[in-house]
């Protein structure tokens, strides 16, 4: 109760200097915060292109057929393989045909066949990542028949290199704004402190805890964290709807997201004022 | 409550026998690292229920020997026993368990500007974990026990010097401390003031609180020839008015030797 009350009176002394923290801890978990709705796209995104996750092997024209009897068997073993297909040259003109219609013409006038016969395999779900894909295509690769293998490595690459752009740029930007933000905080509770300084030396004098003492500022900072911590939530839905309408739809990140960006504002909050209370104390 | 005032049975009994101390300083030294040598080999003991003045010139180490026994200070080598708990034991976290035995007054009071006497003991019994709906009632009491009952209500400002050392001892009360330390409690204070304060610390002392008075107002201690007498001089104690009951003390040995002392030695 008495922690309350003085907490919400060091808010009132210097309510510019809480808003200040405030808003720079809401800018420090935005930076984050947009990370994290790009970071939850790209998961959905990936989730749904994952079953269209497959190694396809291009093989020789001159590959035998006992022989590739042989390797779907034996790829088929292979735990990360859900199914192995073999497309012949012809499924693989037919299917040309079909999906480049505007090729339609140069199709027909061809003498030979230039398309080669390929065995797509199919991947097991939980065995779509890149590394497992990865694994796959190097097996297939082994056998003499296999020409070339291929299996959308650059664009996964790619996208994985974009995320870890991103999440670069999140952490230099968020730790940025998280140091001015407990600077400012500091501030904050050396303000506080330095106002109730009597007081404090009283507490001291006549054996209050130590606990006791500095709650209110532990307080005053966890509040700052949560302000901070909702301004940061309301700060990207508003990016959301902007670039959702304006520029491509986006999907909004899942409750448990939101909660942990408070969450951190509010932790946050408190080691900052926790540090500041330890360094400033000493000095009164 | 159990073991609240244990005996250290390292110490020669023959120095301090087993008895019910409430404060013990043995071997004390405290240097400074600018000002030097503040206290020089200290050792002295004060009962349950005991009343001393420490005497001293400025400087002598009189505000040393409080902020020790206080904790608020640590000693340079030695040890201070407060209530069994040991300076060399007791962590910074600890502290606030000696403070809530050992009640503390100052030469300029410390009291919180701006308000009552009332809202300085209420404030005192708030910060300790007094339950709120006692607050206010044992606030008055306390300001009744120091003979403040008609000023409650006044602000510190608008109290005279006599009467904001009353508001203090009365929030040192708040935690009932076993031990009152007074730092110069009169030092501000015209004579009728403060032979109302040392009234009122033998009437607390006969209640059973032991009193631990700094004070270089030598008219003063002349005028309770009762109360123990501690003398120290450049940081060594010098002097100790009990001293026969406790042989090997060094106030025995230099006793002669101190030519300060004539004007007090006469008193008894």
């Amino acid at each position: 109760m008495h922690a309350l009350r003085e907490a919400w009176a060091a808010l009132r002394r210097a309510p510019l200097l809480t808003a200040l923290s405030a808003a720079m801890v809401a800018l420090a978990l935005f930076v984050v915060g947009l990370f994290g709705v790009a970071t939850w796209n790209l998961q959905q995104a990936l989730s749904r292109i994952e079953d269209r996750v497959e190694v396809v092997a291009y093989v020789r024209d001159d590959a035998r057929q006992d022989e590739l009897t042989l390797a779907e068997t034996e790829l088929l073993r292979m735990p990360e393989v859900r199914d192995v297909r073999y497309i012949s040259k012809e499924e693989a003109l037919i299917s040309a045909r079909q999906d480049l219609p505007e090729f339609e013409d140069l199709f027909m006038e061809l003498e030979v066949n230039p398309l080669p016969a390929s065995l797509e395999i199919e991947l097991e779900e939980g065995f779509r990542t890149p590394d497992a894909v990865a694994r796959v295509a190097e097996l297939a690769a082994v056998y003499p028949f296999i020409e070339d293998v291929r299996y959308g490595q650059e664009w996964v690459d790619r996208l994985f290199l974009l995320q870890r752009i991103g999440a670069i740029t999140t952490g230099v930007l968020g730790t940025a704004f998280a140091v001015v933000a407990a600077l400012i905080i500091g501030t904050a509770i050396r303000i506080a402190l330095f106002a109730r300084r009597e007081e404090i030396y009283v507490m001291r004098l006549v054996g209050a805890t130590r606990g006791f003492i500095r709650r209110p500022f532990l307080l005053e900072g966890a509040f700052t964290g949560v302000v901070g911590g909702l301004l940061a939530v309301a700060l990207t839905y508003a990016s959301f709807l902007t670039v959702s309408r304006l520029i491509f739809p986006l999907e909004w990140i899942p409750l448990s997201w939101m909660l942990a960006g408070v969450g951190a504002g509010v932790i946050f909050g408190l080691i900052a004022s926790a540090l500041a209370v330890r360094r400033h104390l000493r000095e009164i | 409550m159990a073991g609240r005032f244990p005996d250290s049975p390292s110490l020669p009994s023959s120095v301090f026998p087993r008895q019910r101390s409430v404060i013990k300083l043995t071997g004390v030294t405290k240097e400074y690292p600018r000002r030097g040598r503040a206290l020089d080999d200290v050792s002295f003991h004060l009962q349950k229920g005991e009343f001393a003045f420490l005497t001293g010139h400025s400087g002598s180490g009189k505000s040393t020997t409080l902020r020790l026994i206080h904790m608020a200070d640590r000693p340079t080598r030695g040890e201070v026993l407060v209530s069994g708990f040991s300076s060399e034991t007791t962590s910074e976290r600890e502290v606030w368990k000696v403070r809530r035995r050992v009640g503390m007054v100052f030469q300029d009071f410390r009291l919180l500007p701006g308000r009552t006497a009332q809202e300085n003991v209420e404030f005192v019994l708030e910060v300790t974990g007094t339950p709120r709906s006692t607050i206010s009632t044992r606030a008055g009491r306390l300001l009744a026990q120091v003979g403040l009952s008609a000023k409650t209500g006044a602000r510190v400002e608008e109290l005279s010097g006599g009467e904001r050392q009353r508001v203090a001892i009365a929030r040192a009360l708040g935690n009932e401390p076993l031990v009152l330390l007074a730092d110069e409690p009169t030092g501000n204070l015209d004579e009728r003031a403060s032979r109302g304060i040392l009234d009122l610390f033998r009437d607390l002392n006969a209640s059973g609180m032991a009193v631990l008075m700094a004070t270089h107002d030598l008219e003063l201690v002349r005028a309770y020839p009762d109360i123990r007498l501690l003398e120290l001089s450049e940081g060594r104690l010098v002097y100790d008015s009990t001293a026969e009951e406790a042989p090997g003390l060094p106030a025995s040995r230099d006793r002669d030797a101190q030519p300060d002392l004539g004007s007090l030695q006469g008193r008894s």
